[in-house]
């Protein structure tokens, strides 16, 4: 027999039972559905995540020196920034560069006293980097990379009873020893949306900071945004190459840079993945048994089939073909169906009204825009084609022990 | 016919088609069983997480001067516990409490420096109250209130490359709004669940720190953890009407982000168990309607034979439910095993900082609380009840002559 006729014999036992197709099909195309959708979700959720979190302040990648970033020391500084800032600024693929000194030291207000992260940053470079400098929300970002200006986080402002214009005293360690001190005027507050940095952080101009901390064209990173995050690896690679004269600098991408952002989105993706799996497996026994059904009803039909001639094999083929056409039916319908809701929901993004304080502490934010790539699109498919495929051969085993004269006894 | 017939016939309807019966079963218990799985994570979670939030300091209610919350400074400090309050305080319903001093300090080491929450405590009251009271796995406890030492965090320490018997300066500001110093050594290194928690608190003596920043005898926290959680409502009106002029709060407003995460989690605890309810709703229709369709002929005879059609309707429920029956039970069973297995927790230690991102401890205990084992139950049992309805319809609906002329 040809297999144009084995098509059609297939195609018209799938509508011999046309309500049990309907219904094996709409499993499959629910799960494919859902986890195309799921998984578009949660691409899209953790590149929020990603890049809202490297944007507020961390960058793409960062030029250190070994160790540092574990133990972020005053004296574990590169001595060149100037010119290592402008030589990794020239390379292939980096959108912008800035340098930062980091210390901690103690500010004080006329009446009140508190420790804070101090970064010194270049007023020139820092806006193309962080969106810091444009979430000022009174006053203005820093003016002259020399200037005595600093601005400083709203809860810590708050806490130190600071407002535009006042004067701050810094009291920290210097570079060998050395006390640093200096005697700022708040220019700018900001609110950043993380809350850490919003309650200890002062940013002051690099150029300040360096005289102030001893520390002379010192920086202790070098911040690089690339284009997007697809290059960073490609980036930090040519920029490992680049530096290969200066065995103490390490590049850092924005994973090593931000661990716990890395590790949160490796452990939510486990928990995702037994969630795919088990609705994956409960799809394919609910299914099995219509394709079980298949074959069990018609046992006396293939009995006369066997009685005439035809060989098991073919058979087979028949009741697999007929597996196969509803299986791609139900994985398109549902791919469709995924694809819709996904561009349906990314258009405006999903809203999670009540729970922004949680989101933002997730840098997440308030609305989340399910992806379509080619991770969404081809793995909830592909993995439940492949395991409601091996369902589907069940029932062949029982094909090719059917008797012909048992068989046809049946009813 | 009464309801054991009803039973038996179904019961052997089942086992007529072992193979089609045993697929379902599978399909049930497996689905149940995930279900649990997932809740008691879910749960295990949440205890977790909100029995972290009340140990690291919080307690289940605190009393602060009223402007502290705001502004967690010196300037708000409040005089110890009114006899009134403190009458409250050692009443029966209350398990442990303690008045400590808390505001935000910087320390010091020969070449480090980081922002710190100092607290000063009496390490005998927080024996039962907060973590720190058995959290300390290097040198010792502080010896009491009046202790000259300091306890640091694991992760502090090695930041501020310090170790036991060095010493160490705390900076902060003294009621006296002058920056006061002082140096401790180090008595004690604390472990925490959490890095986080390593690297932000300090310990030293209360009295120590009073003196330190000028205090007097004035405090910053009162934090109490009672004996029974579930009346925190009623000793919180106590202690509100006990101290008045003081602002007493519960760990449900202290932590707000530990509520939300609990609310979240269940959250996604019914959309787990709606999509699972789904896929196995279609298994369970389809091989209902199967076992309807190939006994079209004996229900038509016995409808024939004058059996009212509400009596297969019945047959064909009972059917499902025995089915169901089997697949709770099983279900259940797997879910209790698994969760014997893990009786130590599932540990996350090798993800901890992501743990942390999300809230989490490192080690998850599942845990399964009968409400939520009632609950997956009744949610499975009543959908699948009502699921079986279209089939068992078909079934009773069928006219006799055309069913008996059929196949």
């Amino acid at each position: 027999m040809s297999s144009g006729l084995g098509l059609r014999l297939a195609r018209r036992n799938l509508w011999r039972n046309p309500r049990r197709t309907i219904l094996t099909f709409s499993a499959i195309a629910f799960a494919t559905a859902i986890l195309v959708f799921m998984i578009a979700f949660q691409q899209g959720g953790y590149r929020a995540m990603i890049e809202s979190a490297i944007g507020v302040f961390t960058g793409h990648l960062q030029v250190q020196v070994a160790g540092y970033h574990d133990n972020p020391r005053l004296s574990e500084y590169f001595e060149d920034a100037s010119a290592l800032e402008a030589r990794i600024a020239k390379l292939s693929g980096v959108k912008a560069v800035a340098a930062r000194g980091e210390s901690y030291a103690l500010l004080s207000s006329s009446s009140r006293t508190h420790g804070a992260a101090v970064v010194g940053v270049e007023p020139e470079h820092e806006p193309q980097l962080s969106t810091l400098p444009k979430s000022i929300r009174e006053g203005r970002f820093l003016s002259g990379n020399h200037s005595d200006e600093a601005v400083v986080g709203m809860t810590l402002a708050k806490n130190l009873s600071l407002s535009l214009g006042d004067t701050l005293t810094l009291l920290g360690q210097g570079n060998e020893g050395s006390l640093a001190a200096a005697t700022l005027t708040v220019v700018g507050i900001f609110q950043s949306g993380e809350p850490e940095l919003d309650r200890s952080t002062m940013e002051m101009p690099l150029g300040t900071f360096q005289e102030v901390f001893s520390i002379p064209d010192g920086a202790h990173s070098i911040a690089v945004r690339t284009a997007n995050l697809d290059q960073v690896d490609r980036v930090t690679r040519s920029i490992s190459a680049a530096l290969s004269g200066r065995p103490k600098l390490v590049v850092l991408p924005w994973q090593d840079l931000l661990e716990g952002l890395k590790q949160g989105i490796t452990l939510d993706a486990t928990v995702g993945w037994f969630l795919y799996a088990v609705l994956v497996f409960v799809v394919t026994f609910s299914i099995l048994n219509t394709f079980l059904m298949a074959v069990l009803e018609r046992t006396h039909e293939f009995g006369v089939l066997l009685a005439l001639g035809t060989r098991p094999n073919y058979l087979g083929r028949v009741v697999m073909t007929e597996s196969i056409m509803l299986l791609l039916l139900g994985l398109l319908v549902g791919l469709g169906l995924g694809c819709a809701v996904t561009l349906l929901t990314g258009q405006h993004g999903l809203a999670f009204s009540g729970s922004e304080e949680l989101l933002t502490r997730w840098n997440l934010p308030s609305r989340i825009y399910p992806r379509l790539n080619l991770l969404s699109l081809t793995v909830g498919p592909a993995v439940i084609f492949v395991v409601t495929f091996i369902a589907a051969l069940f029932p062949l085993v029982r094909i090719r022990r059917l008797r012909p004269v048992d068989a046809m006894k049946a009813v | 016919m009464n309801l054991l017939l009803l039973f038996r016939l179904a019961w052997r309807n089942v086992l007529r088609n072992r193979r089609r019966s045993l697929v379902l079963l599978v399909t049930i218990s497996f689905g149940l069983w995930a279900m649990l799985f997932f809740a008691a994570f879910i749960r295990g979670w949440n205890e977790d997480t909100t029995q972290n939030a009340i140990d690291t300091l919080t307690g289940h209610l605190q009393v602060h001067a009223p402007d502290y919350l705001d502004d967690p400074s010196v300037d708000h400090s409040m005089r110890g516990p009114s006899t009134e309050l403190r009458a409250l305080l050692k009443g029966p319903e209350v398990l442990a409490w303690d008045s400590r001093v808390r505001v935000p300090a910087v320390v010091m080491s020969e070449r480090e420096t980081s922002g710190v929450t100092l607290v000063g405590i009496d390490p005998g009251r927080e024996s039962k109250l907060s973590f720190i009271g058995h959290s300390i796995k290097a040198g010792r406890q502080l010896k009491d209130a009046q202790d000259h030492g300091i306890i640091l965090g694991r992760k502090l320490a090695d930041r501020l490359d310090t170790e036991l018997g060095k010493r160490v300066v705390v900076m902060s500001q003294g009621a006296d709004h002058s920056v006061c110093d002082r140096g401790f050594r180090v008595v004690g290194i604390f472990d925490a669940d959490r890095s986080s928690t390593e690297m932000a608190f300090v310990f030293v003596g209360r009295s120590t720190a009073q003196s330190m920043l000028k205090m007097n005898d004035e405090i910053s926290e009162i934090s109490v953890k009672l004996r029974d959680a579930q009346r925190l409502d009623g000793f919180l009106a106590h202690a509100r009407r006990a101290a008045p002029e003081l602002d007493v709060q519960p760990w449900t407003t202290l932590q707000p982000m530990v509520l939300a995460m609990v609310a979240l989690g269940k959250a996604w605890i019914w959309i787990f168990y709606l999509v699972m309810y789904i896929a196995m709703a279609f298994g369970l229709i389809n091989t209902l309607l199967m076992a309807v369709a190939e006994r079209t002929r004996e229900f038509g005879l016995l409808q024939a034979l004058g059996m009212r059609p509400r009596l297969i309707l019945e047959q064909v429920l009972a059917e499902s439910s025995l089915l169901l029956a089997a697949g709770v039970v099983l279900g259940g069973l797997l879910a209790a095993g698994s969760l014997a297995l893990l009786h130590g927790g599932i540990d996350f230690s090798h993800l901890a900082q992501g743990a942390e991102m999300w809230g989490m401890s490192k080690v998850i205990h599942p845990t399964l609380r009968a409400w939520d084992l009632i609950s997956a139950v009744l949610f499975i049992v009543v959908l699948a009840l009502v699921a079986s309805v279209y089939p068992a319809l078909r079934a009773a609906r069928k006219v006799p002559i055309e069913a008996l002329t059929r196949g």
